[in-house]
C-alpha cells in the first residue's frame, strides 16, 4: 500500500473493498494466467457474498478479468462485453473458512486450455491480497513484479531464483517462503522492483527441484 | 508509510520540515519518484475531487433508488439562506452528499481513503478553498497531511468498513480531513495530530450497517458528518483544546474497537439500521428486482 492508495485510486464507485478491489482481483488474476480467459467459475465469500450483487462485485470481477481498469466507466456493463467477448462466466456462493471477509475464489481457463486457481480478498482501500495459487499459501498485493515459485523444499532452491535475479539485475522488494511439511512441496514468493525477463523465467522452469513458475507481470 | 503520528512529530522536530513535505519524502522513497512527480500525481488526485465535485447531477437516482437529489437539496437550502449553519457548514454538507451521491451512482471519485468515505476530504478541501481562497498548491499539501494520517491509521489499524466497521472509514475520511485542515489553519505536526484524534474520538464505535448492503444508507450521509466533524475537531485544536488520549493510542482504541464488533455491523448488511424492520423490508425488495 502506497500514499496514492490512501488518497486514491480514482475508481468508479460505489465501493474501493468490494468494486474497486475486486476489478483489481480481477486483473491480477488475468496477469496471472497470461493469457485470454475464456471461462471463469466465480466463488464469493463472506461480506463479498453477502452484499456483493449490491456492490457490483460481480461484475467489477468480470470486469478485471476483461483486463479493465478501476475507472474504466465501463465496468457496469461487463457482463454484456464479456458476451461479446467469449467469456463464460458463472458466479456463486461459498465458505472458505477462516480467511478475509472479502475473500473469493477464482477458477480460470485460458485460451490455451491452461488452468489457475486463485484465492484473493480485498483488504480495504482497493487494496488486495493474492492468498492461494493452486492451492498454495502466496501472500502478495499484486503491485509489483512478482514470481511465484512451487518447488521442492530442498537446499539451494532460493539461491537458484535469487542468484538468477541478482544476474538480471532484478532488485527484491519483497520475498516469502512456504512449504506445506519438511521436505514437501513449497512455494517462494519473490516481490521485485523490476521486471524479470521472461527467458530467466522460462530458465527457472527448467531447473530441478522446480515443479512450476508463475509470474505477476506489471507490463 | 509511517508507523505513528508522533515518529511523524519527531521528524518535525528533528528536521524541521514540514507534516507534509516528511509524508512526501517517504513516498517519494518508497516509490521511487522525484518529488515533483509526486506532488504532480497528488495534484491529479485533488483535480479528480473538483470533477467528481462538478460533475455532480442533480437528477441521478441510484439504481437502487434509494439515494439521489439530497445534495442539489441542501444547495438550494444554503443558497436560500434558510440554514442555521450558515453558507460554509451548509457548503459542507452539499459537496459531502454529492460527491456520496456519485459513488452510489456508479459515477467516478476518488477513494479517500475509501469509496464509501469518498465526500468527506473533498467537501471539507474544495469548501474551505472556494471560502478562504488558499492557493492549489497548499491543498495539495493538505492531501498529503490527510494521506499521512491515513496511512498511519492503515498501519495500527485498518480503513475498510469489513475489518473495522464504518469508524474505519467515515471516521478515518474524518480524522484524514481535520488534520489536512490544521495544516490549512497553519497548525503543526502537533496540531495536526492532535486534530486528527479529535474527529476519530468522535466516532469510535461507529457500525458499518448500510441497509440491503448497498453503499447508499446510510453512508451518503455519514460522509456529512465525518466532514463537519473534521472543521469542528481542526477549530477546537486551533483553539488550544487537545486530546486527553494521545493521537496513535486513539487510533490502537480504534482498532481494539473494530475487533470487538460483530460481524452483523462490519459490512455484511445484517445487524443496526440494516437489521431494522424498514431495512429489512427494503433488502428483501431489492432482492427480487
Amino acid at each position: 500500500m502506497n500514499l496514492l492508495d490512501i488518497i486514491g485510486p480514482v475508481m468508479v464507485g460505489p465501493s474501493s473493498s468490494h468494486t474497486a478491489g475486486a476489478v483489481k482481483i480481477g486483473q491480477v488474476a488475468r496477469k496471472l494466467i497470461a493469457e485470454k480467459v475464456m471461462r471463469a467459475d466465480i466463488f464469493l465469500h463472506g461480506s463479498f457474498l453477502a452484499t456483493g450483487k449490491g456492490h457490483g462485485t460481480d461484475k467489477a470481477l468480470v470486469a478485471g478479468l476483461l483486463g479493465m481498469a478501476v475507472d474504466d466507466p465501463h465496468i457496469p456493463y461487463s457482463f454484456e462485453i464479456a458476451k461479446k467477448e467469449g467469456l463464460e462466466f458463472h458466479i456463486s456462493g461459498i465458505d472458505l473458512g477462516d480467511v478475509h471477509p472479502n475473500s473469493v475464489k477464482l477458477n480460470l481457463t485460458g485460451i490455451s486450455g491452461k488452468k489457475i486457481e486463485v484465492i484473493a480478498a480485498s483488504v480495504g482501500g482497493g487494496q488486495i491480497e493474492i492468498c492461494e495459487i493452486d492451492g498454495l499459501s502466496a501472500s502478495f498485493g499484486g503491485d509489483y513484479p512478482t514470481l511465484i515459485v512451487n518447488h521442492l523444499d530442498v537446499p539451494g532452491r532460493v539461491t537458484a531464483v535469487t542468484s538468477m535475479l541478482s544476474k538480471k539485475g532484478v532488485n527484491i522488494a519483497g520475498m516469502k517462503l512456504y512449504r506445506t511439511v519438511r521436505g514437501g512441496e513449497a512455494v517462494m514468493v519473490v516481490e521485485c522492483d523490476q521486471e524479470v525477463p521472461m527467458e530467466a523465467v522460462a530458465w527457472l522452469e527448467g531447473l530441478e527441484g522446480i515443479l512450476k513458475v508463475t509470474y505477476l507481470s506489471l507490463k | 508509510m509511517y508507523k505513528s503520528l508522533a515518529e511523524i512529530c519527531e521528524t518535525e522536530k528533528r528536521t524541521g520540515l514540514p507534516f507534509w513535505k516528511i509524508v512526501q519524502e517517504d513516498d517519494c522513497t518508497e516509490r521511487g519518484v522525484a518529488d515533483r512527480d509526486s506532488f504532480e500525481q497528488m495534484r491529479a488526485m485533488y483535480h479528480a475531487m473538483q470533477d467528481a465535485d462538478e460533475q455532480y447531477d442533480g437528477s441521478q437516482i441510484s439504481a437502487s433508488g434509494l439515494v439521489g437529489t439530497e445534495g442539489k437539496k441542501m444547495q438550494q437550502a444554503r443558497e436560500a439562506g434558510t440554514t442555521i449553519c450558515g453558507n460554509l457548514v451548509a457548503k459542507v454538507m452539499e459537496k459531502a452528499l454529492k460527491t456520496g451521491e456519485s459513488n452510489a451512482c456508479m459515477k467516478r471519485i476518488v477513494a479517500a481513503p475509501t469509496a464509501g468515505s469518498c465526500g468527506v476530504v473533498p467537501a471539507v478541501f474544495l469548501t474551505v478553498q472556494e471560502e478562504k481562497h488558499f492557493s492549489e498548491d497548499k491543498m495539495v499539501e493538505a492531501l498529503y497531511v490527510a494521506a499521512g494520517i491515513g496511512g498511519v491509521i492503515a498501519s495500527r489499524a485498518f480503513l475498510s468498513g469489513a475489518a473495522g466497521g464504518c469508524q474505519a472509514e467515515i471516521g478515518s475520511a474524518s480524522a484524514m480531513a481535520a488534520g489536512g485542515l490544521a495544516y490549512l489553519m497553519g497548525g503543526n505536526a502537533k496540531e495536526i495530530a492532535n486534530a486528527s484524534a479529535l474527529a476519530l474520538k468522535n466516532l469510535l464505535g461507529l457500525a458499518c450497517d448500510p441497509v440491503a448492503g448497498l453503499v447508499e444508507v446510510p453512508c451518503v450521509k455519514r460522509n456529512v458528518i465525518g466532514a463537519v466533524n473534521a472543521l469542528t475537531a481542526a477549530d477546537m485544536t486551533m483553539a488550544g483544546i487537545f486530546s486527553k488520549i494521545p493521537p496513535d493510542e486513539v487510533i490502537d482504541a480504534m482498532r481494539s474497537v473494530g475487533r470487538s464488533m460483530n460481524e452483523d455491523i462490519r459490512e455484511t448488511g445484517k445487524g443496526g439500521l440494516a437489521g431494522t424492520p424498514t431495512g429489512a423490508e427494503i433488502r428483501e425488495k431489492m432482492a427480487h428486482i
